[in-house]
């Protein structure tokens, strides 16, 4: 299993480059998208993978018996989620923003902050 | 559960509610310095605090250290915390003249609270997944602040800053989860007594190098800085101020901490690295800066190079150079803020920041060219001021430990960081204005003048401060020098009870 989510990690990672090379910002954001989901698939496969066995304690038990599944790694990739969820909304907005103000997604034509130097004069 | 661990963190986000349920009143703009008064009172009974007792830790929730999460202050943290204290108070002065009521409409006062009570958080935390977590708190408001008012550059400035700065946060999530995958904790603490002994070394230096990039990125580092120039020239001036003073810094400190307290195992690899990445850094921004003509982007260029000395510090991992640092740290924060809140007035006064059509400033606002030159001066390392003295730190370090190639491009870069200050000074306020000008003081009415030049006064006289009794200063640089290079101390101060 561990194997296996580790080639989907790659995958996407290596999906996720190849459209954040391209010069579109609109493609870049969704590149962002994918690499964001490979790190948190990453954050829980690092958390090792136990199936069928869940962290529940007993009713008089202060500890759980014997090997349960990590709730940790959960727990972060959840507040990771939630995070990415903000971000990319706001990523998104901004791209909005972006083509109504300065008409434009390319990376190339955004010289409005720094113009090149023989469009100054 | 230590007040004064959490008094820091929590004012901040009060005064950032406070501030956004008010945000169409103009009572708003007190309520933030009122706010940020109370935190640099916090923050010196803290570093007091601190002072007396040594390090201070507390558990949030009564959680037991590698469980729960730690909030630990040491003397390299409180004097951060103090420093961004000092630097927020001066800005939010200082914005009550720049921001207009649109902006405050917009939220200006809620974001720049947040943002503050994001950097204390990344200062005190002691746990690396909310280290993250504060990370990116700080960064949704720096997003916030850097588009507010939604100017064309503000939205190109805005793409690239966002843009990088997220792949940044997700190198760095990916290397938590790789180091939790290999060492099973988050707690700093616990980390650094859990690393050494791991079996996979070379596994854990390709991790030490993600969290390398990652925090380079947001420090603006050598060859992942372009965010930097592209965005600090484009916002409200409080706004490029504080991200001048404060974000790049916050990098810094997460390097600083991460290199010192857990990856400290292989140094021939990583710190070579870093002192390559330094000297690199350095050079560029400063060469970067050299060829801009406008006086925001001249600064934006000057941080880069700035980092590079800290990152020199690092890299050099004696205790000499670590205190060289630290005090390097303190030192540029209230220096370039204050040399960025200058360019403000300039720009009020004039109506540009591009060099080529301001000038004749000496002449007819001197006591702002005299405010000028205290930190312009002190950036490029003039006896007897601030920066001199971490300069010369910086180089006594290198070429006590004979590393005379990094000493040599650091009093090179020195050299032309005082070429560009002179470009400016000769530029803005030494020439004649190009259309016949005289652009004076009395132009703003008494009230906002007492605003705008207030802060820069303050910070220009802390600089003095600095520059002329230095040894206090010093010697608190030492001792925090000491505790990040003895790492016993600060774990034994967080998991005391377990070992």
């Amino acid at each position: 299993m561990e194997s296996l989510l580790a080639i989907a990690i790659g995958v996407l990672v290596a999906t996720s480059v190849y459209l954040m090379l391209a010069r579109n910002v609109l493609r870049f954001i969704f590149g962002l998208v994918l690499i964001s989901n490979a790190a948190n698939l990453t954050l829980f496969v690092a958390g090792r993978l136990t199936a069928g066995i869940p962290p529940l304690i007993k009713k008089g038990e202060i500890a759980p018996v014997g090997p349960v599944a990590n709730a940790l790694p959960q727990a972060l990739v959840l507040t990771a989620i939630v995070i990415g969820f903000g971000l990319f909304a706001f990523a998104l907005v901004l791209m909005f923003r972006t083509y109504t103000t300065l008409g434009t997604l390319y990376s190339d034509e955004m010289r409005v902050a720094e113009p090149r130097e023989d469009t100054v004069i | 559960m230590s007040w004064y661990l959490a008094a820091p963190l929590a004012f901040p986000f009060l005064t950032a509610v406070l501030t956004f349920l008010i945000r169409s009143s103009k009572v708003g703009r007190w309520i933030s310095l009122a706010g940020n008064v109370v935190l640099l009172v916090t923050a010196l009974l803290l570093i007091s605090q601190i002072y007396k007792e040594g390090i201070l830790v507390t558990q949030m929730g009564n959680w037991g250290a590698p469980f729960g999460i730690t909030i630990v202050a040491d003397y390299l943290s409180s004097a951060m915390i103090l420093i961004t204290a000092i630097t927020a108070t001066a800005v939010s002065i200082y914005a009550i003249a720049d921001i207009d009521s649109h902006k405050e409409h917009l939220g200006y006062h809620a974001l720049f609270n947040v943002l503050i009570g994001g950097v204390i958080g990344a200062f005190l935390t002691g746990d690396l997944f909310n280290l993250y977590v504060w990370f990116e708190v700080m960064l949704i408001s720096s997003f916030g602040l850097l588009i507010l008012g939604g100017s064309k550059e503000q939205i190109d400035g805005g793409v690239k800053y966002v843009t990088l700065n997220l792949i940044s946060t997700i190198l760095f999530l990916t290397g938590i989860g790789l180091l939790y995958g290999i060492a099973g904790t988050l707690n700093l603490a616990d980390l650094a007594v859990t690393v050494p002994n791991l079996e996979n070394q070379g596994l854990v230096s390709v991790i030490a190098v993600l969290f390398m990039i990652a925090f380079g990125v947001k420090a603006a580092l050598f060859p992942l800085f372009f965010w930097l120039p592209a965005s600090y020239h484009t916002p409200a001036f409080s706004v490029s101020a504080i991200f001048a003073g404060l974000l790049t810094k916050v990098g810094v400190y997460a390097l600083i901490r991460m290199f010192t307290l857990i990856f400290n195992g292989d140094l021939v690899f990583t710190h070579t690295i870093l002192l390559w990445v330094a000297a690199l850094t350095m050079i560029t921004g400063v060469l970067g800066a050299a060829a801009q003509n406008d006086f925001r982007k001249i600064l934006s260029f000057h941080i880069v190079s700035q980092i590079g000395y800290m990152i020199m510090g690092l890299a050099l991992m004696t205790p000499l150079a670590i205190t060289g640092a630290v005090f390097y740290l303190v030192h540029h924060i209230i220096v370039k803020a204050n040399l960025f809140l200058v360019a403000g007035v300039a720009r009020i006064l004039t109506g540009f920041t591009d060099l080529e059509k301001i000038g004749g400033l000496y002449k007819s606002a001197p006591l702002l060219a005299l405010l000028f030159l205290i930190p312009a001066f002190s950036l490029a390392g003039f006896p007897p001021l601030s920066g001199f003295w971490a300069k010369y730190i910086l180089v006594a370090a290198a070429l006590k430990i004979n590393s005379w190639f990094i000493a040599m491009i650091a009093l090179l870069v020195g050299l032309l960081t005082i070429y560009s200050m002179t470009k400016i000074w000769a530029e803005a306020f030494w020439k004649p204005h190009p259309s016949g000008l005289s652009p004076e003081l009395s132009q703003i009415n008494c009230k906002n003048q007492f605003l705008l030049l207030t802060p820069i006064a303050l910070l220009a006289a802390l600089t003095l401060i600095i520059g002329f009794i230095p040894q206090p200063f010093i010697l608190f640089a030492e001792t925090a020098a000491e505790q990040l290079l003895n790492p016993s101390l600060y774990i034994a101060a967080v998991l005391g009870n377990f070992s």
